[in-house]
């Protein structure tokens, strides 16, 4: 399980999987943002944390579709399903190598450009840290839409529709764990503990449901 | 004595049968050539025999043959590589890079026993002969590490190159090196020689007749000759026109055809 982690993020370190696309198209959107809003710091910094969390779920969900297909062109996906390792360890090596190769930066990224946001210190770290517990429930979710599209040549669209719908509660306790931070009377507790169980319980569901559905979608 | 067996199989791609049945046996240093036409089911059999796909009815059987953590083998795929039409090598990291985790993946404890191996006197492939015991469970004695699988398939020095650099016929010749980086008695081998040139063919029929000499069994779709005249041979028929697809698809002679066309 180790050897396949380590080769699923060295290959996407390598500018081969993709993973750096994330990284810049979050940059692009977070920073074209105060431009197209205007000059206003209060509204930057009111919808701020809102704006992160978006640009995170879109440039998390545009590196998705690669996560199978790849393996699936070169015969390297008949390997793994036929190897010693169980599908869903298979998927949850490959899901954690993306996560570190592609939203690690993002979350690391998240606090520099809150920055051009106008975010309060306050908040910029309660993004970081809902940022990081929050993500990997993002990929996990998308890891079954990527599994069920990995037949598909143009599969990229269905994993965003099928994933989205799924992936907007973790948005929304995100954010909302991330105002309660800033505005003195909401609690930042509750919303961040429901994000974290949200992370766990797609973790447990997630790789089941798409290590079964890549087997059964042999052929 | 390993031994494997098909009883009854009939394999297919979802619910339509494509060959079978087949009742067939494979012992220990056995071959079993699968030939065909193009489209007669090789490769829908060999998939079946890798676990890739399920079978439609029929069993496989395996006696006798131990996955790489010691227990007895309940899976073929367990005790067998698969080299299918596509490498499964990735061409951004080199063919060592690919060839070592193969190994770290389908061995396990491989690494372990390369350096265990490395502290012996003699690697050299001759000692493969004592892989397999009488009992069929592996001594130490069958890894090789990337750079030796290497040269054994005619590519030494090589493991620093990145695979897609290599040529067709290398890039098969450094994916079939994946074979011998990591013990599996049970070799299914889809159309293993194409894109070689005659030399890597008669090497690879060295090394296949190798394996099989070590008490190995190989399961090979192949047009050309692996150098197994021993060879147990599997011919498919062609599907026919008539053939019943299954239940509920329609039965379509020749003379009907005939009949619906004349009609047009």
């Amino acid at each position: 399980m180790s050897a396949l982690f380590l080769r699923d993020l060295r290959l996407a370190l390598a500018g081969g999987g993709g993973a750096t696309t994330a990284v810049i198209f979050f940059l692009a959107v977070i920073a074209t943002i105060p431009f197209g809003v205007g000059p206003d710091l209060n509204l930057l910094s009111r919808i701020g944390p809102a704006i992160l969390w978006i640009g995170a779920l879109l440039s998390t969900l545009l590196t998705l579709d690669r996560l199978f297909q790849a393996d699936r062109e070169d015969g390297t996906l008949d390997l793994l399903i036929a190897g010693p390792l169980p599908m869903p360890l298979v998927v949850l090596a490959k899901c954690l190598a993306l996560w570190a190769a592609s939203c690690l930066p993002l979350v690391l990224a998240s606090p520099v450009l809150g920055l051009f946001l106008a975010l309060q210190p306050a908040a910029l770290f309660a993004v970081m840290a809902t940022l990081f517990v929050g993500t990997p429930a993002i990929v996990f979710i998308g890891a079954v839409g990527a599994a069920v599209a990995v037949a598909l040549p143009r599969g990229g669209l269905l994993v965003s529709v099928l994933v989205l719908p799924l992936a907007i509660p973790v948005l929304i306790f995100g954010v909302s764990a991330t105002y309660a931070a800033v505005n003195e009377p909401g609690p930042f507790w509750p919303p961040f503990m429901i994000l974290c169980a949200l992370t766990l319980f797609f973790g447990a569901l997630g790789p089941l449901a798409a290590g079964a559905a890549l087997k059964g979608g042999g052929e | 004595m390993a031994r494997l067996t098909l009883s009854a199989l009939v394999v297919g791609r979802g619910a339509t049968a494509v060959a079978g049945p087949f009742e067939i046996a494979v012992s220990a240093g056995e071959a079993l050539v699968v030939t065909g036409p193009n489209g007669a089911g090789k490769s829908t059999l060999l998939r079946t025999l890798a676990g890739l796909l399920p079978p439609i009815s029929g069993t496989v059987r395996l006696e006798g043959l131990a996955a790489s953590d010691g227990e007895p083998a309940a899976r073929l795929a367990d005790v067998a590589h698969y080299v299918g039409h596509r490498h499964g090598m990735k061409s951004q990291i080199t063919v060592g890079e690919n060839l070592r985790f193969w190994a770290r993946y389908l061995g396990g404890a491989a690494k372990e026993i390369a350096r265990r191996a490395g502290d012996a006197a003699d690697r050299s492939l001759g000692d493969r002969a004592s892989s397999l015991s009488q009992d069929g469970r592996l001594s130490q004695l069958t890894v090789l590490p990337p750079a030796e699988a290497l040269a054994a398939v005619g590519l030494p020095g090589l493991d620093a190159i990145p695979f897609g650099y290599l040529s067709a016929g290398q890039q098969r010749r450094a994916s079939l090196a994946r074979l011998l980086v990591a013990h599996r008695p049970v070799w299914i081998l889809d159309e293993p020689t194409s894109a070689l040139d005659v030399a890597s063919q008669a090497r690879f029929a060295d090394l296949v007749a190798r394996h099989l000499g070590s008490g190995g069994i190989v399961v090979a779709a192949t047009h050309h000759p692996l150098g197994l005249e021993s060879a147990k041979t599997l011919h498919i028929t062609p599907p026919r026109a008539g053939r019943d697809d299954g239940p509920g698809a329609p039965a379509i002679d020749d003379a009907a055809l005939a009949e619906a066309e004349g009609w047009l």
